[in-house]
């Protein structure tokens, strides 16, 4: 089952088995403009629900990515070190920040799916 | 996600200072003339120093950035400051207050220089011009949008009625740069293209009159433009129909005064660093330099002869992260030596650049230094500035 899950920080979760894919979603990409910087956890790192996971820059602004969910990271996308333009270009696909398993998968429960991120945006844009 | 550091956005705030907060309620935010033309070409508006103002359009501040420095951008600067200092033999006057040579100024020129505190700390920095007549009753004054109040209340303090200060608040400011904006404004006014590097004159563009400035803060060449508040959006749509010029948000300015090395008030000069400190030394002449005769020039002359105990250097990351603001600056071995005042990424550079303060020591380009960016020690080189080569207008000699 394939189930992409959305926070509120506008990071995307995208559940494969028992592991997982972030990235930011097309929304934060187009806030940020131009991202000339992205720097990613390594394998192994311990994340945590709600805290900084990653690191994403635009000519004129360092943003911080969050994990959507706890768990321990398994691979940095590696791409992004010397194409970080791709999180522009691709944000839901090549793009992705991360892959990781999960502590606990019911944190999935409390984030939000397609129709509720998408009138969540609309709120955003208000 | 959440933004953590804006360059653009963040004024920083001192216990003395009267900058006006950028995060002043939108209710309360003033406009500029353009504000309407703003919005119908799509710029994402951001308050900044008490204005709403465009800190980028859909093209984007990368594109824009570098279109400007390519062919040429339309910025709005009507924030900035715009007034005319009046009083008998005012050269003389208002050298009491700044360090630059007045009295050296010749008709329709303009000089940089900083307005003072007495402890040789900048109040601001500013553009002074003669009039083109060459009246010596008169200088035209241009200041940062959010040093105004404080700026106008101190010279009116320090003046008396030596002097009146008349501002211009009828006027827009509009500044067109890049390689290209010399041959869109001789598309109005030939004489335009021959305007010696700041200098000022008074132009017809279009059947509109204003003032153009040869000057900007781009490190490209170009102009400044003061129009009155009636003509500025026919001006700025008659400009922006010009095939070479887009319009250029304030994220493209920072962008390019970074990388051209020049500083931002509030950020890379205060009311505590000294124009020596700052290295602005070229800005005061040899006459200036002898005499003194003006706010701390005890420290300042001190300074000159002795050195400070900082400066103000380039910085160039030697990876990709890029240092912001407040990033602290240490010697490999790890001892603290200086502050980031202004950084990001270079899109002409390709990559991060940074200005800063670090003990004299390690002020000498090829030094290598750390930035602690997120708690990591980054390498870093001392460079001499600026990172883009300026390329103002030097004659066709």
């Amino acid at each position: 089952m394939t189930d992409i899950r959305y926070t509120k920080e506008h990071e995307w979760i995208r559940l494969d088995g028992d592991s997982a894919t972030v990235g930011i979603t097309d929304y934060a990409q187009s806030q940020l403009g131009d991202i000339v910087f992205v720097e990613v956890p390594d394998e192994g790192k311990a994340v945590t629900k709600g805290a900084e996971a990653a690191v994403v820059e635009s000519v004129k602004a360092a943003s911080e990515v969050y994990a959507p969910v706890s768990g321990t990271v398994t691979q940095g996308n590696a791409v992004l070190g010397d194409a970080p333009d791709t999180v522009n270009s691709d944000p839901a696909g090549d793009g992705w920040f991360f892959k990781m398993t999960l502590t606990d998968a019911s944190e999935l429960d409390g984030l939000m799916d397609q129709a509720a991120y998408d009138a969540y945006l609309k709120d955003c844009d208000a | 996600m959440k933004a953590v550091a804006d360059t653009i956005l963040s004024v920083r705030s001192k216990p003395g200072e009267t900058q006006v907060p950028d995060s002043a309620a939108n209710d309360t935010l003033l406009t500029t003339p353009l504000d309407a033309l703003h919005r119908s070409l799509g710029a994402k508006m951001v308050p900044f120093a008490g204005y709403s103002m465009p800190v980028q359009y859909p093209l984007g501040v990368l594109k824009e950035h570098l279109h400007t420095r390519a062919a040429a951008g339309l910025f709005d600067v009507s924030h900035m400051g715009q007034a005319d200092l009046v009083g008998d033999d005012i050269a003389i006057a208002l050298e009491a207050l700044v360090p630059g040579d007045l009295q050296a100024l010749k008709p329709g020129r303009i000089r940089y220089t900083q307005l003072l505190n007495d402890d040789g700390g900048m109040i601001d920095d500013l553009m002074v011009a003669v009039p083109v007549d060459g009246a010596t009753n008169r200088l035209h004054l241009v200041v940062n949008a959010g040093c105004k109040d404080k700026d106008y209340a101190a010279l009116q303090s320090a003046l008396g009625d030596r002097a009146v200060l008349e501002k211009k608040d009828a006027h827009a400011l509009l500044a067109l740069q890049g390689p290209l904006a010399a041959s869109v404004l001789a598309r109005f006014d030939a004489d335009c293209a021959e305007m010696p590097f700041m200098s000022l004159r008074p132009v017809t563009v279009n059947g509109v009159d204003v003032v153009v400035s040869r000057c900007g803060y781009t490190g490209e060449d170009g102009y400044e433009i003061s129009v009155s508040l009636e003509d500025a959006e026919a001006l700025a749509k008659t400009l922006l129909d010009q095939p070479e010029v887009e319009p250029i948000g304030l994220g493209a300015r920072d962008s390019l005064r970074l990388e051209s090395g020049l500083c931002l008030y509030g950020h890379d000069i205060d009311d505590t660093t000294s124009p020596i400190e700052a290295d602005l030394l070229w800005s005061i002449s040899k006459r200036r330099r002898a005499e003194g005769g003006f706010p701390g020039d005890a420290r300042i002359l001190k300074e000159i002869n002795e050195g400070t105990s900082r400066v103000r250097v380039g910085l160039k990351p030697i990876g990709r992260a890029p240092a912001r603001e407040g990033t602290v600056i240490e010697t490999p071995e790890g001892d603290a030596v200086g502050v980031v005042t202004s950084g990001g990424f270079g899109p002409t550079v390709e990559g991060p650049i940074a200005m800063g303060y670090v003990a004299s020591a390690q002020a000498k380009p090829g030094t290598r230094l750390h930035l602690i960016v997120r708690g990591k020690a980054l390498e870093a080189d001392v460079v001499a500035m600026p990172f883009v080569q300026q390329r103002y207008y030097r004659g066709t000699k």
